[in-house]
């Protein structure tokens, strides 16, 4: 078996009395989609803010390729492949969708961005970006601002953003939420292709696509890992059932 | 044509207009007026750099007006005196020549800029506010307790700089150089705002965490802007002292920085020609006002007030409209 993309082993984070991550280890292995799910408040988010690097952990490591990153910030964590997007989407709203997406292919390039020249100008930026763009149905609002998109626009935008950057996992916080059902029929699709260039831990409340798309399942409640295990394992997981999916015994 | 270019237009077109109608009807004084105006528009548009693009509101901007207006001071008076500035371990003559003055202010509002900013951008808010005021106020006690140079009384240069090939003391000529500085700022507000860094940084003002997410440090970016913005304010304040022929403390005060911030507010933050506009009205309202009453500051209050509540685009704002975004 290859060494997993993205791991976590023992993580633990307290608000004060609430423990919010509970000595957790998962592991996402190159070609799939690991989903996460969990009611709300279980900690989803917060363990994603603890590997993408906004939030420090109390205990345990973030290991990614291979390499502990528990104690790199969230910008260093991106140069080094790691693509998050956000479940209250976080763009710059005053700009324009391609403007947004141009920001992302700079950050793909690791570098400095330069002093001179200009950043929507033709060449590699803005084809990186169109292509992200494209791939995503916003080539036709690329001039619109971020603030006159709608809601599923944004969703969409966020992934475009993660797709410049060329990552080597993908981190994504409940891309479906709020999008119609075509929307998130299309978002399905889009998610299912793109496993194959990057393996994608999805936080994700919308259980038919969790089931359509994922891999492997592993449930988090109160902040721990009750269950992992592919589709299947989990849905007879009495214990699951239970806690998450209402049933009764 | 866009509403802001002509508007933009305009306004060069009255910055060449105006200086030669006043020399033609012989009012030299309305032509230092006009300078006065566009050396604080490149202060301002300095300012604007670190302000509209960046979202860093620095209250301590006068630090680096001062520091280009003391360079000018200390360089000149030495000249003058025929004292050299150093003489171990190697003899420094001080000089009169504008463009060694200004890499020389240039060089030093940028190492002060990069040392400040370095320091208060590891706060962001009002706590940058007002950890930049702070070090402005440094700067300021510093110069009023400092007596090589005047102290409190300030320096005088009885000659003006010169420049190779020109006569600076004519006030068109010195005004056309003013003009020639705010150009060259306006060119490299107007290259970075629309380079990749100026992407990157106008990103990161409106989301810090967006720009982390794709791999830029804001921190970074930050800093670069807020060194590039002192810069610019610096050459602003050798132009500064040079009009004046004397410095003093009050170029570090507080109230500079204040003022530099009004020109920016009064013309369109983030507007390539707001601080441009800003410093005009402030320097038109000031000559016509302060004839008026001596406490003209309370009309500019309520003009700011009024820009504040009212037209938060500031005069180009008001004029133009929103800020439309090339693409
Ligand atoms: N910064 C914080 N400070 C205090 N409590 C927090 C913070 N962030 C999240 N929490 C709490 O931690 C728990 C888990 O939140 P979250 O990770 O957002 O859950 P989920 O994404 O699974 O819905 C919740 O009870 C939430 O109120
Ligand atoms: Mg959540």
């Amino acid at each position: 078996m290859t060494d997993p993309v993205l791991a976590v082993r023992g993580l633990c984070k307290r608000f004060g009395a609430l423990a919010a991550s509970r000595d957790i280890s998962f592991d996402l292995r190159q070609g799939e989609i690991h989903a996460l799910i969990g009611p709300n408040g279980a900690g989803k988010s917060t363990l994603i803010a603890q590997l993408a690097g906004g939030l420090k952990p109390d205990a345990g490591q973030v290991i990614l390729n291979g390499d502990d990153v528990t104690a790199l910030d969230t910008a260093a964590r991106a140069r080094r492949g790691l693509a998050r997007t956000f479940q209250v989407s976080d763009l710059a709203g005053e700009d324009t969708v391609l403007q947004n997406a141009v920001l992302g292919a700079l950050g793909a390039t690791g570098r400095r961005p330069r002093l001179f020249g200009n950043a929507l100008g033709p060449g590699a930026l803005r084809g990186r970006a169109h292509a992200a763009l494209e791939r995503t149905g916003l080539g036709d609002v690329a001039a619109q601002r971020v603030a006159d998109l709608s809601h599923g626009q944004r969703r969409l935008l966020e992934i475009a953003v993660a797709l410049t950057l060329s990552p080597r996992v993908f981190v994504m916080d409940e891309p479906m939420a709020g999008l119609d059902g075509a929307g998130a029929l299309r978002l399905r699709a889009m998610l299912a292709g793109l496993k194959a260039e990057a393996p994608i831990l999805l936080v994700e409340h919308d259980m038919d696509a969790v089931f359509a798309l994922a891999d492997r399942i592993s449930v988090l409640v109160e902040g721990r890992i009750i269950a992992t295990g592919t589709v299947d394992e989990v849905r007879v997981d009495v214990d699951v059932r239970r806690a998450y999916l209402g049933d009764a015994p | 044509m866009r509403r802001e270019t002509l508007f933009n237009t305009a306004l060069c077109l009255g910055l060449v207009a105006f200086p030669l109608w006043a020399q033609a009807t012989d009012q030299p004084f309305l032509i230092t007026l006009a300078t006065r105006a566009v050396i604080l528009a490149l202060a301002g548009v300095g300012l604007n750099i670190a302000l509209g693009l960046g979202g860093l509101v620095s209250l301590g901007h006068a630090a680096f007006f001062g520091i280009g207006g003391y360079a000018m001071g200390i360089l000149a008076s030495h000249a003058q005196n025929y004292d050299p500035l150093i003489e171990w371990p190697l003899s420094i003559e001080g000089t009169t020549s504008m463009p060694v003055i200004w890499l020389i202010a240039l060089a030093a509002s940028a190492l002060a800029a990069l040392a400040i900013g370095a320091l208060s951008l590891r706060t962001s808010g009002v706590y940058f506010i007002m950890i930049t005021l702070a070090f402005g106020q440094m700067f300021y006690y510093f110069a009023i307790s400092w007596p090589a140079y005047g102290g409190e009384d300030g320096l005088s240069i009885y000659v003006r700089n010169g420049f190779p090939g020109l006569n600076t003391l004519d006030p068109l000529t010195f005004y056309g150089l003013s003009l020639a500085m705010l150009a060259l700022g306006l060119v490299v507000a107007w290259q970075l705002a629309r380079s990749p860094f100026g992407l990157a940084l106008n990103a990161a003002r409106q989301s810090a965490m967006r720009a982390r997410t794709v791999g830029l440090s804001p921190y970074g970016l930050r800093l670069t802007a807020f060194v590039i913005s002192g810069t610019l304010t610096g050459l602003a304040g050798a132009l500064f002292a040079d009009l004046n022929r004397f410095v003093s403390p009050t170029m570090f005060s507080w109230q500079t920085s204040g003022e530099i911030v009004v020109f920016v507010i009064l013309g369109g933050v983030a507007r390539l020609f707001g601080p441009v506009a800003g410093a005009v009205l402030f320097v038109t309202l000031e000559h016509v006002l302060g004839g008026v009453s001596d406490y003209w500051h309370i009309y500019l209050g309520a003009l700011l007030l009024g820009v504040v509540l009212f037209a938060r685009g500031g005069l180009i704002g008001s004029i133009c409209g929103p800020a439309v975004r090339h693409d």
